[in-house]
């Protein structure tokens, strides 16, 4: 932005100019209308009418809200119970906010789904393996990015898959999908859409890019033909066109559908994402890669893609939490995830009182809300970090 | 070695001491016509200054010598191996020919003595110790040893040309290409990159400089060339090329550049 100069002013004064104090005065007394509390509100809540206007909408709208919403959640919540009769109306009970005890009872088969009592410490274990990951990942300031790599694009898928599927010859014993159920299934979805998405991304963003026309055309194909499709098309299609393409006695299994239509989804637009950091990069990283004698390899790892992705974080980053809440939709081809769980359990006689639907789907918005309010601040943090990086 | 290498367009020698030697060579940018017929020759341990008018096509003349952009007709030979569509020995060429450019090109996620050994290591397989001691060396000579652990964004343009420089070296080329290395420098840093190459082109490297620098032209060029609308116009030794040129153009050039 440039700030056009004022007619009349003297070349010598450009920029500094003698009506601009170039220090800040030293600051009179303020008079006492200007100091605490008011004054705050004055500077921040009051400098106009408009702005008045809207703090005053604002005040109301939480006076009519918020405090219901307390009553609601708390107050009138009812915290322990086993059953349905801890939520329902009673002559003593005229008021019942939300009944917590549905969602204490039935935490663990949210969490778990269907998965053997006996076995569900491996889904804990994945969750910590996962977490692990995650940190080790994400975190700028880790040490051993590659073997953070390694260990998050190798080890974990295989340990999670011999971990939640089962491996007889290790002593455990195999759990059929479709007992798995709850937030443990829509990690797993996330996790695989997260973890193939990018790598694939980056190979189709790169043969979008490259000179070899039969390369391109099918990433073209592949890209547009995706992203120009709902999810749900997608899934429909990999949930009932796969299963045509693979004989009859190797049908693939309901959940690796879906996971092969999200990851394939997820691929696409993450493609696009990393296309936009490759064309951000200037032309000259290339010449100067290219003037060493690096071949396009060698160019591309070293040089190209840590740049161009360390620029990108933020909007893989916002990729991931789209396709975090799109993993709802797996429910369409008959997955049981996180939503499903609770959809099932709400319905339930055992828990049928007025408020535990509502109940329930709080419980789902707090969980969906962490995990992209979490994902969300890292892309900030990320991009603060950058805008820093570039003064330098 | 001053002025041994003959003047105008040919060197007699037309031995194993050709660095390079570009036959016919013509370039088109779709219907632009950018380099027209280009005959030149150069003999190892040769320095050749290029000038000429801005969009003459001097930048597409030196990068077409290690392939960075790719001539339509006629042959560049270089170190004895021509430039063709294969791609193992246009890597060969690149290995042997450095390239310092306008804006540095530095590696901004890497620290200066990681621009140093990347090549090194990676294209020459050379062991990473050994590649750090070459980069020091390198860094010495180029007067910055002292930054080798910092970041280019954190070093002034003089100093990030510099490592420009020392990386290219790094990998050992027989032929260095410069092109308008000083043109982005603010003017107190210009010196110090010019007596980087002064002291180069003293120990008998193969230099291709583009550059209005004529008083580097004049301490240490072989040949002067003069380039306009993708033709060359004029070669010939400094002292005759400054003294008396013989083209309109390359005189009304000169009055504009010298003052
Ligand atoms: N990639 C390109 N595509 C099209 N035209 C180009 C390209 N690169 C350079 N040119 C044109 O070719 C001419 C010569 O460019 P260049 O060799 O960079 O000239 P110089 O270095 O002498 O200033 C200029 O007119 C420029 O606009
Ligand atoms: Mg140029």
């Amino acid at each position: 932005m440039t700030v056009t100069e004022p007619p009349g002013v003297a070349p010598g004064n450009r920029g500094n100019a003698d009506f601009v104090r170039s220090a800040m005065a030293p600051a009179a007394k303020p008079p006492s209308s200007e100091v605490g509390a008011i004054a705050w509100l004055r500077h921040n809540l009051f400098t106009g009418p408009l702005n008045t206007l809207l703090t005053i909408g604002l005040v109301l709208l939480g006076y009519w809200t918020i405090p219901p919403l307390v009553d609601y959640l708390f107050i009138d919540a009812v915290w322990t119970g086993s059953d349905r009769e801890a939520c329902i109306y009673t002559a003593e009970r005229t008021k019942v906010g939300a009944c917590w005890a549905f969602v204490v009872d039935r935490a663990a088969f949210f969490t778990y789904g269907f998965y053997p009592l006996a076995e569900r410490w491996r889904i804990d274990v994945f969750f910590v393996l996962l977490v692990i990951g995650i940190v080790w990942l994400l975190h700028l300031r880790a040490p051993r990015k590659d073997l953070a790599a390694i260990y998050g694009f190798v080890f974990l898928p295989v340990a999670s898959f011999l971990l939640l599927s089962g491996t007889p010859s290790l002593g455990l014993p195999t759990v059929p999908t479709n007992l798995w159920g709850g937030m443990m299934v829509s990690v797993v979805v996330s996790a695989v859409g997260i973890v193939v998405s990018l790598p694939l991304g980056i190979l189709l963003a790169l043969g979008r890019r490259s000179n070899m026309p039969a390369a391109k055309l099918f990433c073209v194909i592949f890209i547009e033909f995706v992203r120009g499709v709902p999810l749900i098309t997608v899934l429909f299609m990999a949930s009932v066109m796969l299963p045509l393409f693979v004989p009859d006695y190797m049908q693939p299994d309901k959940l690796l559908r879906a996971l092969v239509g999200i990851a394939l989804f997820a691929s696409a637009y993450m493609a696009e994402v990393v296309r936009a950091g490759l064309q951000a990069l200037p032309k000259g990283q290339y010449e100067g890669a290219m003037s060493l004698g690096l071949g396009w390899g060698q160019m591309m790892r070293l040089i190209i893609l840590p740049q161009a992705l360390k620029i990108t974080i933020p909007n893989i980053v916002n990729t991931y939490i789209g396709l975090f809440k799109d993993t709802t939709l797996v429910v369409i081809v008959g997955i049981f995830d996180f939503l499903k769980a609770i959809e099932a359990s709400r319905i339930d006689p055992t828990w049928a009182a007025p408020t535990v639907s509502t109940t329930g789907y709080i419980y789902a918005s707090i969980f969906y809300f962490f995990c992209c309010y979490a994902m969300s601040a890292y892309a900030r943090s990320v991009e603060r970090r950058l805008a820093v990086a570039d003064k330098r | 070695m001053t002025n041994t290498a003959p003047a105008g367009l040919k060197p007699a020698k037309l031995t194993h001491e050709t660095a390079i030697e570009m036959i016919g060579v013509n370039k088109w940018y779709g219907e632009f016509h950018v380099l027209r017929d280009i005959d030149l020759t150069i003999a190892r341990g040769e320095r050749v200054v290029v000038c000429g008018p801005s969009g003459s096509g001097k930048s597409t003349l030196i990068r077409c010598v290690n392939r960075l952009e790719e001539h339509q007709k006629g042959r560049i030979i270089v170190d004895g191996v021509e430039l063709t569509n294969d791609l193992k020995r246009i890597d060969e060429i690149r290995r042997e020919v450095g390239m310092v450019f306008q804006h540095f090109n530095l590696f901004p996620h890497l620290t200066i003595l990681e621009n140093c050994t990347l090549a090194p290591i990676w294209v020459k397989k050379m062991p990473k110790k050994d590649a750090e001691e070459v980069a020091m060396h390198y860094l010495t000579r180029v007067k910055i040893p002292e930054q080798a652990l910092k970041y280019p964004g954190q070093l002034s343009g003089g100093q990030q040309q510099r490592v420009a420089i020392a990386r290219s070296l790094c990998m050992s080329p027989k032929i260095m290409l410069f092109d308008e290395p000083t043109s982005a420098l603010d003017p107190e840093m210009v010196k110090e990159v010019l007596d980087t190459m002064v002291a180069l082109a003293e120990e008998g490297m193969t230099m291709i400089c583009v550059t209005h620098e004529m008083g580097f032209a004049r301490q240490v060029a072989d040949r002067v060339i003069f380039m306009d609308q993708g033709q060359i116009v004029e070669a010939n030794t400094p002292d005759e090329f400054f003294r008396d040129p013989r083209h309109e153009r390359t005189r009304l050039f000169l009055s504009q550049i010298l003052h």
